[in-house]
């Protein structure tokens, strides 16, 4: 396997303009002529699967759930960065690239972050002019805050639930399209292997997941943008539904996958309240603006709040951080908190919890402004918890949110594999290590409006395509192993739920995987996964048959493949012998315990190539090079 | 606590459905409904039978892929919120609950509590948006709304297409959705170009998709997990006959 990035040459800030004027155009009236399909329908599906058909091209696209509207970007609710220094505050396309950078832990490439932060600015001018509601000034112009970590306000949202916003934006821009007829949309559809022909991607294999149909579609090139797979984890902030399964596929069939180990682990989420748990519910972290952090400064102090004094809680995050206080970004807040935890100093059931209290902010602005700002959180952490952040302090912890790691793509967009192109989450392209907050919408959407849809056009004008017809025998071969995968599946008898074995895994990942790792806990896991792996295939039952709606058996083809990923993540962790933004190696930290790069031997992408049923997967290394942003050990003090 | 089910269950669209029993012990408070379902799917599973079939995804109240009656009411007793964010605090121990899909012509039962709802995309497919295709826009800025504007928008645009409004409809209409799509996009700048042909493309949708007509009921707003307002029907219905009136110039 060869990786070739494509950088394009030239001085960085040209780098996107000269490629697109090198990239071959496919002639309007041929257009027509050429058949995509795009798998997924979230900011980064919909928003491609919609631009490539307003283009011409004939587009097959493809969601799990009931509609596209509903993919997981829905749930997205702090807002998207742009580089359009409204604010006159400083920002910059610069400051954005230097940011996304550094803050990624220098292991991205530069040129795809530069290219991410010019676009960022027609990002907002396309939502606005579709509609989304983004927040106003009393003046009539767009309103921006501070997110994350950052030092300007670049942050367009509206209100909480920006993802849905952008998401209903790309949507209506998708159904206009089906409406014409140009996109044929395939809801309650899931794709479960990719289809090659002499080594291009030429089309998917589906199952219905009403009627159980599976069948094959075939096109001119196929574009993933099927989410992340933080689920590996069972319990975190992504939808019951979001997986691995396209993606792991398309590893399988010779797509490299990048840094899997690269997993963001949010800091302010509803802890979790019994074995029942199904997920883990994000509070915005616009609440960091805002509430203050703490933990009791002794150990298992158990005093109700009002008698714990102010000189008896430590607000860790000030006190360690001065500069940014609780607005670290989100590896070191998490750290931290499962540090304190550790020690003895959480809070809540099981101890597993830190205070997120809004006391002072509502003595300093008022209740209403604190409602203003946060109160539809506030609303939904009291139907979750049952107790009011008005009052008490909410409790909160670290849970999986966000996957950097996916699967390689050169500057197109590309994988390993021609014609196979990988947009959004499902990619690795420009978070690094560690993603800033707000920067994965505007990634998705970047991807889908304005990247792929000319970089696709390259690929399909210089490409020469043999007729494939329904009767090729690698249809029929791929499609006859689906078949042979599922029915094993729906013969599995055993006596054990697929979430229970899924739990399982999830609690082994969190443990070994999760926010600090070493190389014994790691081995622990690599030796584990493969046993829970063996056992799922004996133990597993799957109620029902395949021929029906039947979500015990979709959930146990998505387990097996996150059962194979696992291993691979934790491959990928135990190879990285350093500590970089979300892959904290505890063998590997400063004296005062922050993450400890080194980028003499680690300063490059790891790309691992599948060899295979029980052989170990090779890593290619893509090396990075910093020209512009120098490397630096990040400090937040 | 103690909870009785009775669940609707049916194997698919063509076959009859029925009520079956459930009693479910040690329900714990914290637990959301579908958990609590979970559990009981759970159960039925280690006895080799079928799930109870129900559609959900983020569990967040905010992908609308949720959503059936508990005791005739849309999402459950708790006004403003989805059945995937109504806690079992909210029920008490001995409680007998009927669970049923939504009920309406244009949305038929897929399984057990499960419907089709594509026609509500087909009403957005109609006219539900605005034509702008990508790398069309002018600059942001360009075009200010004013920020009373922009939050009676946003208050329309909250709508997450999950079809209470419909199902708690006596007549089966999905006024409210179309009408807070219309209002969203109408009462924007850039929405105006296409106002008129939205209104009258998407009320034409929703009738040849086998929705009822608004007898102003009200129940839909009841029922709206984000509280959409009626008024938008009202909006709607001055878009729309306003249209028809101009489109016989
Ligand atoms: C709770 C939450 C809050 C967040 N908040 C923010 C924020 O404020 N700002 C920010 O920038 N980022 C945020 N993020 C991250 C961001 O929302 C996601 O990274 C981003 O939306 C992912 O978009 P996507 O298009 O890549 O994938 P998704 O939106 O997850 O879409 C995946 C699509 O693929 C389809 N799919 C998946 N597998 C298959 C298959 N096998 N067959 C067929 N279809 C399939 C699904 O149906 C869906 O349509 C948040 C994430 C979460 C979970
Ligand atoms: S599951 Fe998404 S709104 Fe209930």
């Amino acid at each position: 396997m060869q990786l070739d990035a494509k950088v394009p040459s030239g001085p960085i800030e040209k780098k996107w303009d000269e490629h697109r004027f090198d990239l071959k155009l496919v002639n309007p009236a041929n257009k027509r002529k050429y058949t995509v399909i795009v798998v997924g329908t979230g900011l980064a599906g919909g928003s491609a699967a919609a631009s490539l058909a307003e283009l011409g091209y004939e587009v097959e696209n493809f969601c799990f759930q009931d509609s596209p509207r509903r993919a997981h970007s829905i749930a997205a609710q702090g807002g998207i960065n742009a580089a359009k220094n409204y604010p006159n505050d400083g920002d910059s396309i610069w400051r954005l690239f230097y940011d996304t950078v550094k803050g990624g832990d220098f292991r991205a490439r530069e040129a795809n972050v530069h290219r991410l932060a010019q676009i960022s600015v027609n990002i907002i001018d396309q939502c606005v002019a579709q509609g989304v509601p983004f927040a106003r000034e009393y003046g009539g112009t767009l309103a921006n805050r501070s997110f994350g970590g950052a030092q300007v306000s670049r942050t367009f949202y509206a209100r909480g639930q920006t993802g849905q916003q952008l998401l209903l934006g790309a949507y209506q821009a998708l159904e206009r399209q089906i409406g014409l007829g140009q996109v044929r949309m395939h809801p309650r559809t899931e794709m479960l292997d990719l289809i090659l022909v002499d080594g291009r991607a030429r089309g998917i294999v589906t199952r219905d997941l009403v009627t159980g149909k599976v069948e094959c579609h075939v096109a001119d090139a196929v574009v993933l943008g099927t989410g992340g797979y933080g689920n590996t984890f069972f319990l975190s902030t992504n939808a019951k539904g979001s997986n691995c399964t396209a993606i792991w596929r398309a590893y399988k069939r010779g797509a490299a996958f990048a840094n899997p180990c690269y997993t963001q682990i949010h800091p302010t989420c509803i802890p979790v309240s019994g074995d029942y748990q199904s997920k883990l519910t994000l509070m915005s972290e616009s609440l960091r603006n805002d509430g203050r952090i703490w933990v009791p400064s002794k150990k298992e102090d158990t005093r109700p709040l009002d008698r714990i004094p102010d000189a008896e809680r430590d607000y860790y995050l000030e006190r360690r951080y001065p500069s940014f206080g609780n607005l670290v970004p989100r590896d070191v807040a998490s750290r931290n908190a499962k540090a304190v935890c550790d020690e003895g100093r959480g809070v809540g059931p099981g101890g597993l919890g830190v205070y997120l209290d809004f006391a002072d902010a509502i003595k300093r602005l008022g209740v209403g402004v604190v409602r203003e700002r946060y109160g539809n959180l506030f609303d939904m952490y009291e139907r979750i918890t049952g107790e009011d952040p008005y009052r008490v302090p909410m409790r909160i912890y670290p849970a999986i949110h966000y996957t950097m790691g996916g699967l390689w793509v050169d500057y197109d967009l590309m994988s390993t594999i021609p014609g196979l192109y990988v947009i959004g989450e499902a990619n690795f392209s420009d978070h690094g290590a560690n993603r800033l907050g707000a920067s994965a919408l505007m990634q998705g959407l970047a991807d889908g409006y304005f990247v792929l849809p000319y970089t696709i056009g390259n690929y399909l004008a210089t490409t020469k395509f043999e007729k494939v017809d329904a009767g090729h025998a690698e249809l029929r071969k791929v499609e006859g192993e689906v078949r042979e995968r599922t029915k094993k599946l729906v013969e599995s008898r055993g006596k054990r739920s697929a979430d229970s074995i899924h739990r399982e895994l999830g609690k082994l990942m969190w443990d070994k995987c999760g926010m600090a790792r070493n190389a014994a806990g790691l081995g622990e896991a690599l030796a584990k996964i493969p046993e829970i792996r063996e056992r799922f295939h004996r133990e597993v039952t799957v109620t029902g048959s395949g021929e029906e709606w039947n979500r015990e058996l979709e959930k146990a083809g998505r387990l097996a493949d996150h059962l194979e990923l696992a291993e691979l993540i934790c491959t990928d962790a135990l190879e990285r012998n350093e500590s970089c933004g979300g892959h904290f190696r505890e063998e590997h930290q400063t004296p005062e315990g922050e993450a400890l790069r080194n980028d003499q031997d680690f300063c490059h992408v790891s790309a691992w190539e599948y060899t295979g049923p029980g052989n170990k997967p090779v890593m290619h290394k893509e090396p990075l090079t910093f020209e512009h942003v120098h490397l630096t050990q990040r400090s937040y003090k | 606590m103690r909870i009785t089910l009775h669940v609707w269950r049916q194997k698919n669209a063509k076959e009859a459905g029925s009520f079956v029993r459930y009693d479910v012990p040690d329900v714990s408070e914290h637990m959301s409904f579908l958990e609590m379902l979970d559990v009981v799917n759970e159960g039925l599973i280690a006895k080799g039978q079928d799930p109870i079939a129900f559609d959900h995804d983020c569990r967040e109240g905010i992908c609308g892929m949720c959503g059936f009656m508990i005791n005739g009411a849309a999402h459950g007793p708790l006004r403003g919120t989805t059945v995937c964010q109504l806690h079992m605090r909210k029920f008490s121990d001995g409680d007998e609950l009927w669970l049923e899909p939504w009920r309406a012509k244009a949305f038929p039962v897929l399984r057990d509590l499960a419907v089709d709802r594509s026609a509500l995309d087909r009403i957005i497919a109609a006219g539900g948006f605005i034509s702008v295709p990508t790398g069309s826009a002018p600059e942001a800025n360009a075009l200010p709304v004013p920020k009373e504007k922009a939050e009676l928008s946003m208050d329309a645009a909250a709508c997450i297409g999950c079809g209470a409004c419909v199902a708690a409809c006596p007549n089966a209409s999905a006024s409210l959705f179309t009408a807070a799509k219309v209002t969203h996009l109408g009462l924007l700048p850039q929405g105006q170009p296409e106002r008129s042909r939205r209104a009258i493309a998407m009320v034409a949708a929703m009738n040849e998709n086998g929705f009822g007509h608004c007898t102003n009921l009200a129940e839909c707003e009841a029922a709206c997990p984000k509280a959409i307002s009626i008024e938008t029907i009202a909006r709607m219905n001055r878009d729309f006959f306003a249209a028809s009136f101009s489109s016989r110039d």
